[in-house]
C-alpha cells in the first residue's frame, strides 16, 4: 500500500509538472488575448516531433534547446500573421482559426512523419536507474523531467515577477488597454507571450514525447486535459494552473489503481443493486476505468458551480 | 397567384429538385452520397440554430446527434420485435432522445454563453464520448448497435431495401426539418434568441431570462440533431460510439462555418459542399483532411461570413450592375491563387507519397506526369510555384481591394443621387 501511494505520488508529480508546462502558456495566452488556443497541444506535438528529428541528426541536448525555439518562433508567426488579422472579427473567429490550425498541424505531422508512432528513445546518458524506492527502480529520466519542469517553473516565476517585461505582461493580463495607453507595444507583448507559451509547450513536447509517446494523436489526447487544467485552476492564474496540474495528474494516476465500483460502495451500507435496464453497466464500472472521464466531469462541475476556477479572479 | 409563387416558389423548386436529383445521378455511390448530404443538412442547420441564431459555440453537438441515433437504432430493433411504430417515424425517436439530452445538458450549460459555454460543451462531449465505451449495454461497446431497417410496419409502400427509398425518406424529413427550422427563426423564441445572442443584458432588462431562452433554443437544436441521428441510424443500419465523439462534433462545426452562420441557407451550402468534398476527395488523395483544414482556415481568414456571406456580399453589387468590374479583379487574382494552390498541392502530394505510400521508391504521377519523389526537380518546382504564387497573390489582393473600394464608392454615389 505504501509502495503504491509513493509511486503514484511520484508519477503524478512528473505528469503534473508536464501538464503545467503546457497549461502555464495556455492560461497566460487566454487571459491576455481572450483566445482559447485549441492548437496549444499541437505545439506540444510539434515540439516532440522536432525534438525527435533533431536528436536523430545532432543528438538530444541540442534538440532540447533548438526544438522549443523553433516551436516558439512558429507560434509567434501564427500570432502575427494569423490571429492578429482576425482580431477584428471577434473571439469566435480566433478560436475557430486555432481549431483549423489544430487540424492542419495534425495532418502535416501525418504527412511528414507518417501515421504511426516514431521511436523516440530515452537519451543513453539518462537511461539508468537513479535510486531504488522500496525495491523498485526510479529512472534518471523521470528525475531529469522533474528537474527541467521545476527549473521552468522557477524561471517563469522570476521572469514574470522580477523583470520589466514580466511586469508589463502581468499588467496586460488584466488591463491591456491601460498598458497600451501607457505607451507599451501591446501587440508585440501578445506576440511574445504567444511565442513564449508555444515554446514552453514545445519544451514539454521534447521531454514529454519520450516519456509518453510521440504519435500524431498525442495533441488530441492531451489537448482537452490541458483545457481542464486551466479551467479548474482559474483562467489566467499561474498558481491555479500549477495546483490544478498536480491535482489532475494525481486524480488520474491514483484512480488507475482503485478497483471499486458503485456496487461495492452501496454494499458498504448493506444495499444491494439489481442491475437492469439500459444503463445497468453504471453500477459495475470500476473507479480504475473512469480515468478518462474524471477530468471532464471535474471541469463541467467546476464551470457550473465555480466558473472562476480554484484561484481565478474573474469569469472567462 | 403570383404572390404565392413568389413566396413558395423556392420551396416547390427545392422539392422537385430533390425528387429529380437521384434520377439524374443514379449510381449507387451518388445516391448514398445524396442521402448523407440530406442528413448533414439537417445536422448543420440544427447546429446553426445554436451558433448562428443563439450565439452558442458548441464543441459537443454530436452528443445529441449520436444519442438520438442510438435511441432510434434501439427503437428500430423494437419495431422489428413488433412495436407498432412505422419506420418512417423512427427518426422522431431520435428527436426525442435529442430533446431529453438537450434539455438536461442545455440547462446545465447555458447559464453563460461565450467561452464558458464552449468549454462546457467540450467537456460534456468528451464525457459522453468516453462514457460510451463504458456503457456497452446502451452503446454496444466496440462494435456498436445494429438493426435491420426492412421492417413490416411502414406508412408507405416502400420496403426500404433500396438506397433510393431511404433517400426519399431522408429528403422528406430534410425538407420538413428545413421548413420547421426556417419558421422557427420567425417565431418569438427565434427572435428573442437573436436578442440574447447580441446582448444578453439588454434582453434581461426587458424581462427575458437568457438562460431559459438559450435552453429552449438549445433543446430545439438538439431535437433536430436527434432527427438527423435517427436518419443516420436508418441509413447505415449500424451506429457506434464514434458518432457521439469529437470527430462529428468538429465536422458539423466546420460545415456550418464554411457555409456561413449569418444566413439561414449558409449551413445547407456548407453541408453539401463538405460532404461532397469528404466523399470525393477521400477517393482521390490521402491528404484530403489537410486540404479540408486549409480550406477551413482560408475561409476564416479571408471569408469569415462563409460561402453564404460571400454570395450575399455580391448581391447589392449585382443589383447595381457593377459585377463586371469585380469579375475582372477576381480573374486577376485567380491566376496566382491557382499557381499557389498547385505548388502547395504538389508539395503535399510528394510528401504523402514519401511517408505514407506502400513503396516510396516507385515513381508517382500527378496530372499525368510521372516522376520520382526523391529527385530534386519536383521539390524545386513546387517551392518555386509557391513562392511566385504567394508573391503575386499578395499583389492581386490589392487589386481586388481597390476594385471593391471603387465599386462601393460608385454605389454610394448612386445612392446619394
Amino acid at each position: 500500500m505504501l509502495e503504491y501511494v509513493l509511486f503514484s505520488l511520484l508519477n503524478s508529480l512528473v505528469l503534473g509538472m508536464l501538464l503545467f508546462m503546457l497549461s502555464s502558456g495556455l492560461t497566460l495566452i487566454f487571459s491576455m488575448m481572450g483566445v482559447l488556443n485549441f492548437a496549444h497541444a499541437s505545439f506540444y506535438m510539434l515540439g516532440a516531433y522536432f525534438g525527435y528529428q533533431i536528436s536523430t541528426w545532432v543528438g538530444f541536448w541540442p534538440a532540447l534547446v533548438i526544438a522549443p525555439l523553433l516551436v516558439g518562433g512558429l507560434g509567434a508567426l501564427v500570432e502575427r500573421y494569423g490571429l492578429r488579422s482576425l482580431h477584428k472579427y471577434g473571439h469566435v473567429a480566433e478560436l475557430l482559426f486555432t481549431v483549423g490550425l489544430f487540424y492542419i498541424i495534425e495532418e502535416s505531422v501525418n504527412l511528414i512523419w507518417g501515421r504511426n508512432a516514431v521511436m523516440y528513445p530515452i537519451p543513453k546518458i539518462l537511461d539508468f536507474p537513479v535510486f531504488k524506492l522500496l525495491g523498485a527502480d526510479v529512472s534518471a529520466y523521470r528525475m531529469f523531467m522533474l528537474l527541467i519542469s521545476m527549473g521552468m517553473f522557477v524561471g517563469l516565476y522570476l521572469v514574470l515577477t522580477r523583470t520589466r517585461i514580466g511586469l508589463i505582461i502581468q499588467a496586460a493580463l488584466t488591463h491591456p488597454e491601460g498598458v497600451n495607453a501607457l505607451g507599451h507595444n501591446v501587440p508585440a507583448v501578445f506576440m511574445l507571450v504567444f511565442g513564449g507559451g508555444s515554446a514552453l509547450a514545445g519544451l514539454a513536447g521534447v521531454i514529454g514525447g519520450i516519456f509518453l509517446i510521440t504519435e500524431p494523436a498525442m495533441a488530441a489526447t492531451l489537448g482537452p486535459i490541458v483545457f481542464v487544467v486551466i479551467v479548474v485552476g482559474g483562467m489566467g492564474s499561474l498558481t491555479g494552473a500549477f495546483v490544478a496540474s498536480l491535482l489532475l495528474a494525481a486524480i488520474q494516476t491514483f484512480a488507475v489503481g482503485i478497483e471499486y465500483s458503485l456496487t461495492d460502495l452501496f454494499a458498504l451500507f448493506g444495499w444491494r443493486v439489481d442491475a437492469t435496464g439500459f444503463f445497468r453497466d453504471i453500477w459495475r464500472i470500476q473507479l480504475s476505468h473512469t480515468g478518462p472521464i474524471l477530468p471532464y466531469l471535474f471541469m463541467v462541475l467546476m464551470l457550473m458551480f465555480r466558473p472562476k476556477g480554484l484561484m481565478g479572479k474573474r469569469e472567462s | 397567384m403570383k404572390h404565392y409563387l413568389k413566396q413558395f416558389g423556392i420551396w416547390f423548386a427545392a422539392v422537385i429538385f430533390c425528387i429529380v436529383l437521384p434520377l439524374i445521378f443514379n449510381s449507387g455511390f451518388s445516391r448514398s452520397m445524396l442521402s448523407q448530404m440530406g442528413i448533414a443538412v439537417i445536422f448543420a442547420l440544427s447546429y446553426n440554430m445554436m451558433l448562428g441564431q443563439g450565439g452558442m459555440l458548441s464543441f459537443g453537438h454530436a452528443v445529441y446527434y449520436g444519442l438520438g441515433g442510438f435511441l432510434a437504432m434501439h427503437a428500430l430493433n423494437w419495431v422489428g420485435d413488433g412495436w407498432p411504430l412505422p419506420l418512417e417515424l423512427v427518426p422522431l425517436m431520435g428527436g426525442l432522445g435529442g430533446v431529453v439530452a438537450g434539455l438536461v445538458f442545455g440547462w446545465l450549460s447555458t447559464d453563460r454563453a461565450g467561452t464558458t459555454f464552449a468549454l462546457i460543451s467540450l467537456g460534456i462531449g468528451e464525457l459522453i464520448a468516453a462514457s460510451a465505451l463504458m456503457l456497452p449495454s446502451f452503446f454496444g461497446g466496440e462494435e456498436g448497435v445494429s438493426a435491420n431497417r426492412m421492417v413490416d410496419t411502414t406508412l408507405t409502400s416502400f420496403r426500404f431495401g433500396q438506397q433510393i427509398e431511404v433517400y426519399y425518406l431522408i429528403v422528406a424529413w430534410m425538407l420538413v426539418c428545413i421548413a420547421l427550422m426556417y419558421l422557427q427563426t420567425k417565431t418569438p423564441l427565434g427572435r428573442v434568441a437573436n436578442a440574447v445572442r447580441d446582448n444578453p443584458e439588454r434582453a434581461a432588462f426587458i424581462g427575458y431570462n437568457a438562460r431559459v431562452v438559450r435552453t429552449l433554443q438549445f433543446t430545439l437544436a438538439a431535437f433536430f440533431a436527434g432527427i438527423a441521428g435517427g436518419l443516420f441510424a436508418i441509413n447505415y443500419e449500424i451506429i457506434n460510439a464514434e458518432t457521439v465523439g469529437a470527430i462529428p462534433s468538429g465536422n458539423v462545426l466546420m460545415m456550418t462555418y464554411i457555409g456561413g452562420v449569418g444566413y439561414f441557407f449558409g449551413p445547407i451550402l456548407g453541408a453539401v459542399l463538405v460532404t461532397l468534398m469528404q466523399l470525393t476527395l477521400a477517393g482521390i488523395t490521402h491528404a484530403w483532411l489537410l486540404y479540408f483544414g486549409l480550406l477551413f482556415v482560408g475561409m476564416i481568414l479571408w471569408a469569415p461570413g462563409g460561402l453564404a456571406g460571400l454570395i450575399m456580399m455580391h448581391e447589392p453589387v449585382w443589383k447595381a450592375g457593377l459585377m463586371s468590374r469585380l469579375l475582372r479583379a477576381y480573374a486577376i487574382i485567380a491566376v496566382p491563387a491557382l499557381v499557389l494552390f498547385l505548388g502547395l498541392m504538389t508539395l503535399i502530394e510528394i510528401n504523402y507519397h514519401l511517408s505514407l505510400s506502400v513503396n516510396p521508391d516507385e515513381p508517382m504521377s500527378l496530372f499525368g506526369i510521372s516522376f520520382r519523389a526523391q529527385s530534386i526537380a519536383p521539390w524545386l518546382v513546387s517551392l518555386c510555384l509557391i513562392g511566385i504564387g504567394f508573391f503575386f497573390f499578395r499583389k492581386a489582393q490589392r487589386v481586388v481591394r481597390r476594385s471593391w473600394n471603387e465599386v462601393a464608392q460608385q454605389m454610394k454615389g448612386a445612392a446619394i443621387q
